[in-house]
């Protein structure tokens, strides 16, 4: 099921939020569904939502090409919370802004796998509760990054896509 | 599809690599038919090429590092630098060089629309480079490139900005050569610019940044084709279609490898595409296809001088417990993929997959590994990395240049 939501309300919240926040509202992983739309503000994308069952997927689909989806628990402790965000695209997405409170565990675990003997590779990060996986190369990248706590009862990390 | 994986005398091996082969008489069977591949040895369109470990003032040795030296002037003038262990990176385009103690040069400062210095964020998966953009002319062995913007790795010049983050502050950024482990980076794949479009650069993709001034906050802003950071080999006088390398076959671990690095694809008598197979790429993703072990990695797959090893994902083999991003399967694993062009060209690779504790236990000062692998993460690419290149004339077209063999970008091997 697929509905998209770029509706009255939507903007009404939107706009909403540029009034309400002096600072970017750095988001995504960990955060609140407000978050999904500030980042779609900031990506310049539109959004789309398809509800999973125990989740919703918002796709943002980026200005620059890139598609960002992220995941929303719907029921359960991690209720209303992104536990969960995947990428595809010519470029990478901002980080910072899609990994949020979670950005400097992932910044030191990918320096760490860096040094080991200067590995210019795909980015494998599996921490007790930070998993981040990016691959790919320029006009090409893919990547997914979720808090394994967080994972809404029976949603196989495969389903991250 | 364990058929596919033939179990080699890994660990007899050892005392041997450094001769030719690995057990001609003992049961494990290496027995390699194919001829060497032959490697350019003079020219005008050829350099030196060398594996090591990269500079010896960086803290980290490298593995399977590919390194030259670059030649950068003042713009018009006699008044150059000469470069070296700058990594040859057929994944990226443009040349990057870290500055100061590295660049000595005083080189003109490319502006953004806004009359400010336009300054760059290129992401790499694990880490970025942040810098201003700044033009040189561009000497590499007997090609010439004039006026060539490139990127001066430097986070002090100007502050980094926050969307420049991947990761962010002096834990993701590779702007001196102890955390990017060489001098330079010599981009030389299959695009002339380096934002990934033949159009202006957007500037929401934070890429190119105006700095008003050393502590102002930098403004994303667009790059024109001109003003992004270029090719080199896109801009030589000549040979400027593309690029082969060609390093000979490394038996296990080797101290050093030397080859060459040659400029041009059917442009000389030293260039010609011979029994290469040209294997397009899809333009829009710059990938090709890989069925491997029953995954088809259908344009997902790519090569890439500047990664490290082979990466893939494969659950059958181990991770290292000490070198946790790459594998370590008990011996050396003989393996087998399909490779698939995007519209043409097909073909199997072999390759080898080795223990990677055991290759840095065994020679940690070495340079040249043949079996390093690791895995790429969910749903991720099939990386031929370095070691695809040994013992294997590979050829990178430029999209858009006018090469033999087919249309352009493409590999060919």
């Amino acid at each position: 099921m697929s509905v998209s939501v770029k509706s009255k309300a939507l903007v009404l919240g939107t706009v909403f939020l540029i009034l309400s926040t002096t600072f970017p509202a750095w988001a995504a992983l960990g955060g609140d569904i407000t978050s999904v739309q500030s980042d779609q503000l900031r990506m310049q994308g539109t959004i789309r939502t398809t509800a999973k069952g125990s989740y919703a997927v918002h796709e943002i689909q980026s200005a620059a090409g890139t598609v960002v989806r992220e995941y929303v628990a719907s029921a359960g402790d991690s209720a209303g919370k992104v536990f969960a965000v995947a990428w595809q695209g010519p470029y990478l997405p901002d980080m910072r802004q899609l990994l949020g409170s979670y950005f400097e565990q992932y910044a030191q675990a990918a320096k760490a796998q860096r040094n080991t003997r200067m590995r210019r590779a795909p980015v494998l990060i599996d921490e007790p509760g930070l998993t981040v996986q990016i691959s790919g190369h320029p006009r090409s990248f893919n990547g997914r990054a979720y808090i394994p706590g967080m994972l809404p009862q029976g949603v196989p990390a495969e389903d991250i896509r | 599809m364990k058929d596919m994986r033939k179990f080699l005398g890994f660990a007899a091996c050892f005392g041997m690599v450094f001769s030719v082969g690995c057990g001609g008489g003992s049961s494990s069977n290496n027995t390699n038919t194919t001829p060497p591949n032959t490697i350019a040895s003079s020219g005008t369109n050829v350099v030196p090429i060398t594996v090591n470990t990269g500079p010896s003032n960086s803290p980290y040795l490298y593995a399977n590092g590919a390194f030259v030296s670059v030649t950068l002037c003042v713009p018009g003038t006699s008044t150059c630098q000469t470069i070296d262990e700058v990594l040859v990176d057929t994944g990226s385009f443009g040349l990057r060089i870290v500055s100061s103690p590295v660049l000595t040069l005083s080189l003109p400062q490319e502006n953004a629309a806004d009359g400010n210095p336009m300054v760059e964020c290129l992401q790499f998966l694990d880490s970025y480079t942040w810098g201003p953009v700044q033009t040189a002319d561009i000497q590499i062995g007997g090609e010439k490139a004039s006026a060539v913007p490139i990127q001066v790795l430097s986070d002090t010049d100007y502050a980094v900005p926050g969307a420049c983050s991947s990761p962010s502050g002096d834990s993701g950024s590779t702007d001196t050569v102890a955390t990017l482990g060489a001098n330079g980076i010599l981009g030389i794949g299959q695009l002339p610019q380096d934002c990934g479009v033949n159009a202006t650069c957007p500037a929401n993709v934070n890429q190119y940044y105006s700095c008003a001034s050393a502590i102002a906050t930098c403004n994303p802003v667009a790059s024109t084709v001109a003003q992004q950071v270029q090719n080199p080999v896109s801009l030589f006088t000549a040979d400027n279609n593309g690029v082969i390398i060609e390093l000979p076959a490394v038996s296990g671990a080797e101290a050093t490898v030397s080859g060459s690095l040659v400029f041009g694809i059917g442009t000389q008598s030293n260039n010609g595409l011979g029994g290469a197979t040209v294997y397009n790429a899809d333009p829009s993703t710059l990938n090709f296809s890989t069925s491997f072990d029953g995954t088809n990695y259908s344009d997902a797959a790519f090569i890439d001088s500047g990664s490290n090893g082979y990466f893939f994902n494969d659950s059958g083999i181990a991770t290292c417990s000490s070198n946790v991003d790459f594998f370590c399967p008990s011996s050396t694993l003989n393996l087998s993929a399909t490779t698939q062009g995007f519209t043409t060209g097909s073909g199997t690779v072999d390759f080898n997959v080795a223990n990677a504790d055991t290759l840095f236990n065994q020679f940690p000062n070495d340079a040249a590994f043949s079996g390093l692998a690791g895995p790429a993460g969910s749903q991720a690419y099939f990386d031929w990395g370095l070691p695809f290149f040994y013992g294997r004339n590979v050829y990178t077209a430029i999209e858009g240049a006018t090469a033999p063999g087919g249309t352009t970008p493409y590999w060919a091997y």
